[in-house]
């Protein structure tokens, strides 16, 4: 592997890594904090692919405003779902809100299937980032690719700087870390649960959007991305920020090279890793001890 | 009550011997299937019902049951006695390995753990020539064993049926037993059956692999009944749908187990049958979903419970064995 490949390689690791951690982050946050195992996680995704397919065309140059138009329906969005659906597990068993949450993922399909078809799509780049550019004599690397990792670095900064130096943080990491205790203190636990749920939300529909023009949009996208995710929280540890940030980028790495190296059981390469960090800490790198 | 929880399934299983052959082929094959998928839901009950782990990777023991059964046999077929103890043997293998390493983990991380050492057996069906790829692999003649061809649908028929009966009687009798009072333990109070001297992680694991050796039994017996596999078998649907099951029929009851496999089959048919539900047939996935959060949101106890309503004594589960 010449020097071009492998840093077109390491490109395309830390941007499929950053765009999990955007899935992740919301995943192990509802976990962390609200005690919810969601499995139609990964269907915020597909939502945020969807719509990145749906709004495209109506808005054509104007990228970063669709962007921030979705995350502001898919908010709302979760804030809803939120409210009519999700505030009703709490108090179960998480045997309960697996097949709940399954039956929802059923539901969501449908819905899709219903409202869109279960053909596969295109989502064109906006114009302002088609083609590539030049990396040494013989590489080149899509503007749009380049543009995918800037946003989620930026939003990765972003939830690093709301969750660690915000009053609103300070509650997120006190309620993933102690959610009676919060309660106890006096705070509107139940805005807290509504806030973090939209957020996750947006966050993962926001990277199905970014996603969108450079996977296709089809059915079922939702659910490898969700299990992929849970690997990310597993390796990371429940409810931590930065373990599902190093463990995003890690998995975005295994994967990547193991597309290159081994190209028939690339699919296997995350959960070996998965399987070594059960070994060596159970917990996950960044998780408390359970 | 003890003698008659087990008298009922007894009787049931008479029924059904007697009455099976005079089924339609139509309605034969139906039971087969659901005979099956009874016995994949009580492998999962020992591990669910019986000792409180919630494993939502089922479908890979069922899977990996499947495949051997069919990479075991080759072009002239081959026998019971060797394809079966593969099979169990395969699901056992992997159940062996899955579970060592996802029992250091509980909870909400166990559940995804099998979850995604669920989807790593997927992939490695569906991503690589060893089974076919996504398309799955026939198998070219169902496995024999002396005068039992599984190509007859009344050999198939009573032979799946004697599976489930000895399912049944193998978890009956496991619970009855002292291994079974433990995992009761465990599931009750983990931490006290530690304190008591007992090796938790030991009885976890060996239920998890007889829990993963049992599916592999019913995964041989759906490959001999269809002739063919493919990777969806372990995709995790499957698993969500046999969890659904134990949770329809009633968990920690073997009954409910069956009961489940039975009603989960009669709604998926009924939402899909135009005669009944119109249009809405072509969309029974949105039907099924909130059919399902309908039922866990009222029902949390599943359909034994109902039982327990109307009648409190019915539904007592036997004793050592509360849920």
């Amino acid at each position: 592997m010449d020097f071009g490949t492998f840093l077109v390689q390491c490109l395309n690791s830390v941007q499929y890594g950053l765009l999990l951690f955007l899935v992740a982050s919301g995943l192990t946050l509802i976990f962390g904090i609200m005690g919810v195992i969601n499995l139609a996680h990964g269907s915020f995704y597909m939502l945020g692919a969807y719509m990145a397919f749906a709004l495209s065309p109506l808005f054509g140059d104007q990228f970063i405003v669709m962007l921030a138009v979705g995350v502001v329906l898919a908010a709302v969005f979760g804030y809803l779902l939120e409210w009519a659906f999700f505030s009703y597990l709490y108090q179960r068993d998480h045997l309960q809100q697996v097949l709940m949450t399954y039956g929802l993922i059923l539901v969501f399909e449908e819905l899709r299937s219903i409202l869109v078809g279960n053909d596969v799509h295109g989502v064109k780049a906006p114009p302002w980032l088609e083609g590539s550019f030049a990396l040494g004599n013989l590489m080149s690397y899509p503007w749009y690719r380049l543009f995918a990792s800037a946003a989620c670095v930026v939003l990765a900064v972003g939830l690093y700087y709301v969750v660690n130096r915000t009053r609103l943080g300070m509650m997120i990491r006190a309620g993933a870390s102690n959610r009676d205790m919060v309660r106890g203190l006096g705070i509107d636990i139940r805005r807290l649960y509504r806030i973090v749920f939209a957020a996750g939300v947006a966050l993962a529909a926001l990277a199905g959007m970014i996603a969108a023009p450079m996977s296709s949009v089809y059915p079922g996208m939702g659910a490898s991305v969700l299990i992929i995710c849970f690997v990310v929280v597993v390796i990371g540890g429940i409810g931590s920020i930065t373990g599902a940030l190093v463990a995003s980028l890690l998995v975005g790495f295994v994967d990547t090279f193991g597309k290159v190296f081994f190209a028939e059981l690339s699919g296997m390469g995350v959960y070996v890793l998965m399987a070594i960090v059960l070994i060596w800490r159970p917990e996950g790198l960044m998780g408390r001890k359970v | 009550m003890q003698r008659l929880s087990h008298s009922i399934p007894l009787l049931c299983a008479i029924v059904l011997a007697v009455f099976g052959p005079m089924l339609s082929p139509y309605l034969s094959d139906l039971v087969v299937k659901v005979m099956i998928l009874s016995i994949f839901a009580l492998s999962l009950e020992l591990l669910v019902g019986m000792t409180g782990l919630v494993s939502l990777g089922h479908a890979a023991f069922y899977g990996i049951g499947a495949y051997a059964t069919v990479l075991g046999s080759g072009k002239d077929g081959g026998s019971i006695a060797l394809l079966l103890p593969l099979a169990m043997g395969s699901a056992a293998a992997y159940a062996l390995a899955v579970g060592a390493l996802s029992l250091r983990t509980r909870g909400v991380y166990f559940i995804m753990v099998t979850l995604a050492f669920a989807q790593m057996a997927f992939f490695v069906f569906h991503d690589t020539a060893l089974g076919g790829g996504s398309d799955g692999i026939y198998m070219y003649i169902r496995p024999t064993l002396g005068a039992l061809d599984m190509e007859n649908r009344y050999t198939q028929f009573y032979v799946v049926l004697a599976a489930l009966v000895l399912t049944y009687g193998l978890l009956a009798l496991i619970r009855r037993s002292r291994f079974g009072a433990a995992l009761a333990g465990i599931r009750v109070n983990e931490q006290r059956m530690r304190a008591a001297g007992f090796a938790v992680y030991g009885y976890k694991l060996a239920a998890f692999v007889i829990a993963g050796a049992l599916a592999g039994l019913a995964g041989f017996l759906l490959a001999s009944r269809d002739g063919v596999v493919n990777p969806e078998l372990l995709a995790w649907h499957n698993s969500g749908e046999v969890l659904l099951m134990i949770i329809l029929g009633g968990l920690g009851h073997l009954r409910g187990a069956v009961i489940g496999a039975v009603a989960f089959t009669l709604l998926k048919e009924l939402l899909s049958t135009h005669a009944l539900v119109g249009p809405l047939a072509d969309h029974w996935q949105l039907t099924l979903g909130l059919a399902i959060i309908a039922f866990v949101a009222l029902l949390p106890k599943g359909i034994i419970g109902i039982a327990a309503r109307i009648s409190p004594a019915a539904a007592k589960p036997a004793k050592g064995a509360a849920a």
